[in-house]
């Protein structure tokens, strides 16, 4: 079914960086979004980004995925996206926008899907793992969901989704198509983002562990809260009955507590 | 009858014979302050304590707060340590503004970090001289949530609306419940645990809507100041603090010195929904390709299981993920990245199901975060029956069979293929 080449879809990329060398590479779940575009529309796939393009930073890493061109929106590094996007996707017929779920670097809110979401008016699901089908304007979008677990959901296009870490692994990026690679200019007006200069960024200091308080009253208390073995209140045990009735004790148990369906 | 004390020389003699049948019986009536024969108030220094086992005398200094051994004087103390403390009720009558908090509702019931986050609520509410009431917004089903000690003074609840169940994904109706408690109660501050649970999506979109930029993953807040942890967790912003907040995983300690009223409100009038996202429903995703350390219902085998293949069609019928016990590895039964355990993974199942599982402490460690366990075993004074909260006595094949029964029973005739993850479906969010 993959690729459809009647369908428009583009993701929004941006840099990423290594979390312990803080060296400059592709986002992880931007380069997710990246794969997933390249799956459903093969080399039609967008590509867009704001800021200053630099090939030497996670942009050649995303042209070195197979990407024939990336929309480059110039902005400077304290503009603001949301408004420079919202003119840019509105002057274009897209289906589906693929974003991250985070940014790797700056305030990281992940709130630039949910504002060009409300902007163009268009719905938006979140943490998606893959898009199975697209039918009828409609499409089949598959949300992954803690512990492993993954839903099936139904979205008129166009719409915008947040790839999960959940998705398909991004492709290894290879120099020679980084080389090949387009990034494509536009000179647009972004306004500064005033509020975030206002701000200060520290370097991130360790959160402080919360201890395990026991709150005594006495000594005695304390001293056992602190030599305790760590063990249940004490559940109930099933020791006379037939074989069946100790698995019907189990099986309504999982079945309160939601794990069998 | 004349209110002058009297003295009643036989209790008293009782009283002194600590062989007396009836020794302790008044004992525990006169342990209190009595009142001496001119009408103060006094103290029996010889009430306190009781003979240990030595003939020694003891004197529990615990208040009967812990139940420790308690030899004679069980009677005497007032307290017992399984009696639940009443705290004092907070009340708020008439707030001067509210602190809304959108509560994530995990399978029903308060998580940690929902409980965090009403406790970071309490403190916005009582910062300055006027007083906030706190508004827990409970979207969907909940079981066992204990609004009141969790520190909820106000408490919206709606399990459906307009036909739609809250329960499965539907943002766009939940949105339409926080709008009308926006235009209804204004609140100072919206609170949402940034979870992936639902919290962080929800309050995004809130923020969107409202036109505020929220705090996102916010770990240090108070009503000026907020420090958010930046991206890769390798920044923190300083920042005032915004209207929507969505919080960290213990931003601040859990309400447990008051409880509170969680009066029910009912909201005037939420407008239509046209909902654009539809929910199929979960998909069935093939248990053994999800990381042990993230699976929600464990099966876990130990040396007491004899039939392997049995123990397999089990697990593939109930739709559980596979653990083992460090033996049921060591003997070649189950590869080595299905071993529970300290030098295995540790595990945050909310069901754990032990077979023939003893229970060592090397075991223990790994299941701690475990909500409910389920032991089945030969021997009734093992430590894994200690530790779980259902334990079944018996052999496990013949369990196991009647387990395997009972499922394919339940299975009957949905035979919903599941999907293939082409890896180990992890996520981190
Ligand atoms: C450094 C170190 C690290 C370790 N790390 C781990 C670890 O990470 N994980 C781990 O699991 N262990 C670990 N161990 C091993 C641990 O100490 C125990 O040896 C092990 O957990 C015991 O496994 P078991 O309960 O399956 O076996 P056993 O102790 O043999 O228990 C078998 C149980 O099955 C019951 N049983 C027998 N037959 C039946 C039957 N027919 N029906 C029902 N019940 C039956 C028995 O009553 C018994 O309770 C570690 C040990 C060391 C020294």
């Amino acid at each position: 079914m993959w690729p459809d080449s009647d369908l428009k879809v583009a993701s929004l990329v941006s840099n990423g960086q290594h979390p312990k060398s803080g060296r400059s590479r592709r986002a992880s779940q931007d380069a997710r979004a990246v794969e997933l575009a390249l799956k459903m529309t093969g080399r039609a796939a967008r590509v867009i980004h704001v800021g200053t393009g630099h090939r030497d930073s996670g942009l050649g890493q995303y042209l070195g995925m197979g990407l024939p061109e990336i929309t480059l929106l110039n902005a400077d590094e304290n503009a603001d996206a949301v408004p420079v996007l919202v003119d840019h996707l509105k002057g274009t017929d897209l289906d589906i926008v693929l974003t991250g779920i985070h940014a790797e670097q700056g305030e990281a809110s992940g709130m630039v899907p949910y504002l060009l979401a409300e902007h163009l008016g268009w719905p938006l699901v979140s943490h998606i793992a893959d898009i199975q089908k697209v039918e009828g304007g409609k499409a089949e979008v598959l949300q992954a969901l803690p512990r492993g677990q993954r839903r099936l959901l139904r979205v008129p296009l166009p719409f915008i989704a947040t790839v999960d870490n959940a998705a398909a692994e991004a492709r290894q990026y290879a120099f020679g198509a980084a080389r090949r690679g387009k990034l494509v200019d536009e000179v647009i007006d972004a306004p500064v983002d005033q509020a975030r200069l206002e701000w200060e960024s520290h370097p991130a200091k360790p959160r402080p562990k919360r201890l395990h308080v026991a709150k005594a009253k006495s000594a005695a208390d304390r001293f056992k809260a602190a030599t305790a073995k760590p063990q249940g209140q004490g559940g109930s045990v099933l020791r006379d009955g037939t074989d069946l009735e100790k698995a019907t004790a189990i099986m309504d148990l999982l079945i309160s507590e939601g794990v069998v369906r | 009858m004349s209110e002058a004390p009297r003295r009643d020389p036989r209790a008293e003699w009782i009283l002194r014979n600590r062989l007396h049948p009836e020794h302790d019986v008044l004992v525990a009536a006169h342990s209190g302050p009595t009142r001496g024969p001119t009408g103060l108030l006094r103290k029996n220094p010889h009430a306190v304590g009781f003979i240990g086992p030595q003939g020694i005398k003891r004197i529990d200094r615990s208040a009967g707060l812990s139940g420790g051994a308690s030899g004679l004087s069980s009677g005497a103390r007032g307290r017992s340590a399984s009696t639940e403390v009443e705290l004092p009720l907070h009340r708020v009558e008439h707030p001067d503004f509210y602190v809304a908090v959108v509560v994530d509702l995990v399978a029903g019931r308060l998580s940690s970090h929902d409980r965090d986050i009403l406790g970071q609520a309490r403190i916005l509410a009582k910062g300055s001289e006027e007083q906030g009431a706190v508004v827990a917004v409970a979207l969907g089903e909940a079981r066992e949530a204990n609004f009141e000690a969790a520190g909820a003074d106000r408490l919206v609840s709606l399990t459906e609306l307009q036909g739609q169940s809250l329960s499965g994904y539907c943002p766009e109706h939940k949105l339409a419940v926080l709008e009308a408690v926006e235009a209804e109660l204004s609140p100072r501050f919206w609170l949402f645990p940034d979870s992936i649970h639902g919290g962080a999506d929800l309050g995004s979109r809130l923020a969107a809507r409202l036109g505020e930029r929220p705090a996102v993953h916010a770990w240090k807040v108070d009503a000026q100041q907020t420090v958010c942890r930046g991206g890769s967790q390798l920044t923190d912003w300083h920042r005032p603090t915004a209207r929507v907040l969505l919080l960290a995983e213990e931003c601040a300690l859990p309400v447990d010195e008051t409880r509170h009223e969680a009066r029910p409100i009912e909201l005037a009038s939420i407008p239509e929904v046209s909902a654009l996202i539809e929910d199929l429903g979960q998909v069935d995703v093939d248990p053994s390709k999800i990381a042990l350390g993230e699976a929600e219902f464990i099966l876990s085998a130990g040396n007491g299981i004899r039939d392997w293949d049995q123990f397999h069609a089990v697990a593939t019928a109930l739709g559980a993920t596979e653990g083992a016990s460090r033996v049921a590895v060591d003997d070649g039964h189950m590869p080595r990245n299905r071993q529970v355990g300290a030098t295995g993974t540790w595990v945050t199942a909310r069901v754990y199901v032990a077979i023939g599982i003893s229970g060592a402490i090397q075991h223990l460690q790994g299941i701690g975060q475990c909500d409910k366990v389920v032991a089945i075993n030969l021997d009734d004074s093992c430590d894994m029956i200690k530790r779980a909260d259902l334990s079944v006595i018996g052999d496990s094949q013949a369990i196991l069979g009647e387990l395997l029964r009972l499922a394919e029973a339940r299975q009957g005739g949905t035979g919903d293929a599941a999907i293939d993850l082409t890896e180990e479906a992890r996520h981190v969010a």
